[in-house]
């Protein structure tokens, strides 16, 4: 076993914690101005130059901000479950390489690792709506309860493709494999569903039922004040981040790149795929929770499985394929797919005989 | 074996962020599934007709304003023409073409709030009720340029209006017409075209024709149910007669025919105000009332079809200044009425947006 190296580690944690945190911070201000920018209105524009330092005066605000704990609240949950829930969305960039070798930890099982850590945050949210004892909030971790054992599937399953095709589970090493084309071409589908499950894991539009603030105020979050709820405003940021980051690096190929820095071109991905996000966001209304896991069981779920087989197909079939021939064959078979499931897809049972 | 749950209650409001307003429902959940719901209203009255009752004809317009907020010339309308159908005025042909232009302005500024926020309950975060108050603004300031007020009127009296529009508000008014189809076009792509919305809106809340009528529910929650009944055709009134125009219904009576059928509606008023536009007299605006009007002792009931419904106002009057009786026959509370059967069976998502499908104003619902 080899000496445990605390110098980069040290070095990694801090830097990666520091970057994140910078980065949501200029997260949180690029989405407020650019959905006031699709909203035809201005958003923050007076604190600093562009509105730049909003992120900094609410920081402050919410450091000054009173503690309330409900008085029937369970006192040690309720103060646990903000930490519960930020730290694994932090946990997951000890993974991601933002350049050659330049991520904290290459594990060999990088991708498991990511699967695993990123359902911690659904405790965290369960602790935070049981904790509160509010009925709002409990319907909103129960909502998330039964999203988490949805969207879980065919997210991991949509990745078995990707360890397929780059026949590696490591992170870096993934990477590595997309240095001439970008995974997003060899398993659009695969893509697809990823993107889809991943927007439900960060409860995001149009999968936003945890929070969904016209039917149960605030979600899981409504008890909370302060730094706690700012822990939690910083999750959301932060896991949007990791979604993002992971995104570019399964599939649109990470660090890879031409003159720029790799840490730059990572950069500008997760930033490309924020912005998809936002803009989801700005558009689409939400689903309803049946409709969410309806949506996951039976489209995105066979989908993931017939994606898997037909990898698994060409993986073995045509080892050597030319990028060229194959990446139409699966673009066209990833939208035959897609269309053929909508066709065939009910949302949801709706009215229920009571 | 099954699972042993217990169904809890839950308080939706008075302060919640869809209840447009400070409404309360009590909803028993099994779940997520609402099995008995119970509305509880009266969070915001103010005892208007009663107050009314103390104050003289003319003192009551400004109260009318405050029924429902977001439509109050048609509510200044309806008043004044239950007042002069007791006291007998004639109106100027100049004011009934304004006042029925300025009704229609406000019917579209009334149904993009309710789409507004409709889409919002569904979810959708602010961006179709921006766009929609940008044309809304566009209404609001033809309203200022012609009265000085942006929500709250006061605009109409008896015998006509408080005074002309000015010079510049009919080519305000020339554009905004023009424009308005095309801002329709595009909430309809934005809101229909949308596969979400479209899986949360159809078939949900479904209120049957037998229903709607039973309720005496009116406006867009009626028509959408099915039923063609319309106040400005089936019991005409100001000048409607004069002008060309369809009824729009919607045949299941779902939360997406309710949306369906204020979408139509605004290209109705648009055509509306196009005609009114064209055909608008020079003259007067006002006929000369008595300051301190007496009204023969008697009663009278008009009502007109307001953004929200049939809104009526019945008057009493003993031969004094003052109203014997005043009462308002508010479209918003008896659409609400059907709330619980529309609701029961869904989800806690669908009745917020059944409830926003409704569209009320607690103003109208609590006076």
């Amino acid at each position: 076993m080899t000496e445990f190296n605390w110098g980069h580690f040290g070095l990694f944690a801090v830097l990666i914690l520091v970057s994140v945190l910078t980065v949501v911070m200029g997260f949180i201000w690029f989405e407020r101005r650019a959905l006031a920018r699709m909203q035809i209105r201005l958003g923050p524009n007076r604190t600093g130059p562009f509105g730049l330092l909003q992120p900094v005066a609410d920081v402050l605000k919410v450091l000054i901000k009173e503690d309330i704990v409900p008085a029937q609240a369970d006192k040690i949950v309720h103060w646990l479950a903000p930490i519960v829930a930020l730290v694994p969305a932090l946990m997951i960039f000890a993974v991601v390489p933002f350049q050659d070798g330049g991520l904290l930890a290459d594990l060999n099982i990088g991708l498991l690792y990511v699967l695993a850590v990123s359902s911690v945050s659904t405790l965290g949210i369960f602790m935070a709506g049981w904790a509160s004892n509010n009925k709002y909030t409990i319907i909103a971790a129960m909502r998330d309860v039964a999203a988490v054992v949805s969207y879980e599937i065919p997210l991991a399953l949509s990745l078995v493709g990707v360890i397929l095709v780059a026949g590696t589970m490591s992170m870096n090493g993934i990477v590595q494999e997309q240095n001439n084309v970008p995974l997003i071409f060899w398993q659009p589908l695969g893509f697809f569903i990823f993107f889809i499950s991943g927007l439900a894991e960060i409860n995001r539009t149009p999968f936003d039922l945890l929070e969904a603030d016209s039917e149960i105020i605030a979600g899981f979050h409504t008890e909370y004040s302060g730094m706690k709820f700012a822990l939690f405003y910083l999750m959301e940021y932060a896991e949007t981040l990791a979604l993002s980051a992971l995104v570019a690096t399964f599939f649109l190929g990470g660090w890879q790149g031409f003159l720029l820095p790799g840490w730059l071109w990572l950069l500008l991905k997760i930033v490309l795929v924020f912005f998809v996000i936002m803009w989801i966001r700005a558009t689409l209304p939400r689903v309803r929770i049946d409709q969410m896991m309806s949506l996951a069981w039976k489209f995105l779920f066979p989908l993931a499985l017939l994606n898997m087989v037909i990898t698994g197909i060409e993986v073995v079939a045509w080892p050597d394929a030319l990028p060229w021939v194959l990446i139409p064959v699966n673009i066209v078979i990833a939208a035959g797919l897609i269309i053929l499931m909508s066709r065939n897809h009910k949302t949801g049972w709706g009215r229920v005989e009571v | 074996m099954a699972l042993r749950t217990e169904p809890f209650v839950i308080n939706f409001g008075p302060l919640h962020p869809s209840t447009h307003g400070v409404f309360r429902l009590r909803a028993t959940l099994d779940g997520e599934v609402v099995t008995e719901l119970e509305p509880v209203f009266g969070y915001l009255h103010r005892g208007i007709e009663k107050l009314a009752e103390g104050y003289t004809y003319k003192q009551s317009i400004c109260l009318t304003d405050r029924l429902d907020y977001v439509a109050a010339m048609s509510n200044n309308l309806a008043y004044v023409l239950a007042v002069e159908k007791l006291a007998g005025i004639a109106v100027p042909e100049r004011a009934e073409y304004l006042r029925v232009i300025l009704a229609e302005l406000q019917r579209i500024v009334s149904h993009l709030v309710a789409v507004g926020a409709f889409v919002n309950d569904c979810g959708a975060f602010q961006t179709p009720i921006l766009y929609m108050f940008r044309e809304r603004e566009k209404i609001l300031d033809l309203f200022e340029m012609a009265c000085g007020q942006r929500l709250t009127y006061n605009y109409m009296r008896f015998g006509g209006l408080s005074q002309d529009v000015p010079e510049e508000f009919i080519p305000a008014l020339r554009k905004f017409v023009d424009q308005m189809p095309g801002y329709i076009d595009e909430y309809d792509q934005l809101i229909a075209g949308n596969e979400i919305f479209l899986a949360r809106a159809r078939g949900v809340g479904i209120l049957s024709r037998e229903m709607a009528i039973n309720n005496s529910a009116s406006g867009p929650v009626l028509r959408a149910s099915g039923v063609a009944w319309d106040i400005r055709k089936a019991d005409p009134y100001s000048i409607y007669p004069r002008f060309e125009f369809d009824i729009p219904t919607g045949t299941a009576g779902d939360c997406y025919d309710r949306y369906w059928v204020r979408i139509k509606e605004m290209r109705q008023s648009v055509r509306i105000i196009k005609q009114a536009m064209e055909q608008l007299p020079q003259g007067p605006v006002t006929t000369r009332v008595s300051l301190n009007l007496k009204p023969p002792a008697g009663e009278a009931y008009a009502h007109v079809e307001a953004p929200k419904g049939d809104l009526g106002f019945y008057l009493v009057s003993d031969g004094t200044d003052k109203p014997y009786r005043w009462h308002v026959r508010a479209p918003s509370l008896l659409n609400l009425t059907a709330l619980r059967d529309m609701c029961i069976g869904w989800k806690v998502a669908d009745v917020i947006i059944i409830f926003g499908s409704i569209d009320i104003t607690m103003g109208e619902v609590d006076r």
